[in-house]
């Protein structure tokens, strides 16, 4: 391993093996119908982005992506989720289907073509840049990217949504720790402790409109009226 | 040359007299996990020899594809098995005649006549197996293709012995994404193909909840073990397609020699075993999906076998 073409070539694989899965759980995160499995799939997608920055981080010898590595482990995989199960709880153990707009093979459909689109979109940026992780990065984080805003959109109640806007971040962060090895350091802390913040505060909010109305499938609440 | 015929038809003989084996080493391993002490391993062979010395009972409504239909079952398999890698690394003698599509078009016709009997007999469980066999059967199919374009863009050929030569030569081509992608993929395809349990319990009695079983159940005596021992095979065969051209293609023989050749058993059987301890462990973790669901299910193999093929498009 000491040959540094089979060290990129083999850190190039399992970043791209990363690139995969993350991209597999993006689309797991519109189809699953358990909050709590949507849940556990999003810390898998923060593990499998922290991985990836890792990956990228070692090829380039940067701290900065080690940093956001840590950042991410810690905030995403182990802060958001506690928030969300502290603040939410009883909304994410609720062993009950999530509403949709759609049924999940079409939406699923939808999806597909949502990522060939996001691919098709990021060919023409991928020929500005030659280096080796933004080919896979970049197409992988903006489908990440829009298949969290199309879960947003596509889902009928609020944690799922809470969790598709973390997710649309997380696609965000995929392609950026490919593109800018060396982003300063209070970027990232900054968007690190933005997340962790605006996750708090819809966490708050959720449980608000728990409490009031005694749901969270927002979709119902097209009729809502001041009393 | 003389060699290599004779290896093929020694491959079929290990197929015929191991596929049975497995499925009994996996209903013992399954009931084990849920704490029963489970049947012998040995038990299958013994329901195929009972069965073989069993009077036949042939209904006089039906016709001849009812007929015919048991030894279609039985000797599609085996055609398979002449085409891809069981037990060495190198293509025998008729190895040429076929390739992945080939083998997936010969277990459809097995399929296909397995479905056109249970419809033939007009007992009312039969056809209710078959159109849903046929709803996991056309759902699976589009997987399947992009399964196989995807091993035929990423290893530039559909046929086994190249496919399987591609994953392991870097070591690093295995990691590919597209490979383990293809893998998720090609195992949900497997769980649905061979009836295991999200999609279908195979050991489930309850005619009006039954998917692959209730197509044989007007079969009896021989014709009966004919099924049982060709479904057993066709889920050998896929399990040979899956670890020794997909997954593992590790432990075939490289040499022309009968000691390598035989050494090969008991190493793709150790394969199958550790793979089969895993399928246990899916099918004891999970429920059956409502027949609806299936469609999820079948939509997520898609979806990663899609993935599989857009990550390797980006990769080149």
């Amino acid at each position: 391993m000491s040959d540094p073409n089979t060290t990129l070539s083999t850190l190039i694989k399992l970043n791209d093996l990363a690139g995969g899965l993350f991209l597999l759980t993006a689309f797991g995160l519109v189809a699953m119908r358990q909050v709590l499995a949507s849940l556990n799939l999003f810390i898998l997608q923060s593990l499998l982005l922290a991985a990836s920055a890792f990956f990228v981080g070692y090829q380039h010898g940067s701290v900065h992506l080690y940093t956001v590595a840590v950042i991410t482990l810690v905030t995403k995989s182990l802060l958001i989720p506690w928030l969300l199960r502290r603040t939410i709880g009883e909304e994410i153990y609720a062993r009950r289907e999530i509403l949709q707009v759609l049924n999940i093979p079409t939406s699923l459909l939808i999806a597909v073509g949502i990522a060939i689109f996001a691919f098709f979109l990021s060919s023409p940026l991928l020929s500005a840049s030659g280096k080796p992780f933004v080919k896979f990065n970049l197409p992988i984080g903006i489908a990440g990217l829009f298949l969290g805003a199309y879960a947003v959109m596509v889902r009928r109640e609020a944690v799922p949504q809470v969790i598709g806007i973390l997710s649309m971040e997380n696609g965000a962060f995929f392609s950026t720790v490919a593109i800018s090895p060396d982003l300063p350091l209070i970027a990232e802390l900054a968007a690190a402790f933005d997340v962790l913040i605006i996750a708090f505060v819809m966490g708050l909010l959720t449980r608000r409109i728990h409490q009031r109305v005694g749901t969270t499938a927002v979709g119902q609440m097209a009729s809502l009226k001041e009393e | 040359m003389a060699n290599r015929i004779i290896f093929n038809v020694f491959q079929v003989l290990v197929v015929m007299v191991f596929a049975p084996l497995i499925k009994g080493i996996l209903n013992r391993i399954k009931e084990n996990i849920q704490s029963k002490r489970g049947p012998s391993i040995i038990q299958p062979y013994r329901d195929i020899w009972k069965l073989f010395h069993k009077d036949e009972v042939i209904s006089e409504q039906s016709s001849w594809i009812f007929q015919a239909t048991p030894y279609v079952v039985f000797v599609t398999p085996i055609f398979v098995t002449l085409l891809i890698p069981v037990l060495t690394r190198y293509p025998l003698f008729f190895a040429f005649m076929g390739d992945m599509l080939g083998g997936g078009f010969i277990l459809a016709l097995g399929g296909f006549f397995a479905t056109l009997a249970a419809v033939d007999t007009a007992n009312p469980y039969g056809p209710m197996g078959a159109s849903r066999t046929r709803m996991v059967g056309f759902l699976a199919e589009p997987v399947f293709m992009i399964v196989f374009f995807t091993v035929s863009f990423v290893a530039g050929s559909t046929i086994p012995y190249i496919v399987h030569k591609h994953w392991v030569t870097p070591l690093a081509n295995f990691f590919e994404p597209s490979h383990v992608l293809l893998m998720l993929a090609f195992l949900m395809l497997i769980i649905a193909e061979g009836g295991r349990i999200p999609v279908d319990n195979p050991s489930g009695h309850f005619e009006l909840a039954m998917i692959d079983e209730s197509k044989g159940l007007e079969y009896s005596g021989k014709a009966a073990a004919l099924m049982k021992w060709g479904g057993a095979m066709k889920f050998f065969v896929l399990l040979c397609i899956f670890l020794n051209v997909l997954l593992t293609p590790w432990g075939l023989a490289e040499g022309e020699t009968v000691g390598e050749v035989v050494l090969a058993i008991p190493l793709v059987l150790v394969k199958m075993l550790l793979f089969i301890l895993v399928l246990a462990v899916i099918e004891c973790s999970l429920a059956k999906l409502r027949l609806f669901r299936i469609t999820e299910f079948l939509g997520a193999a898609f979806i990663t076998s899609v993935a599989a093929m857009v990550t390797h498009l980006l990769e080149t």
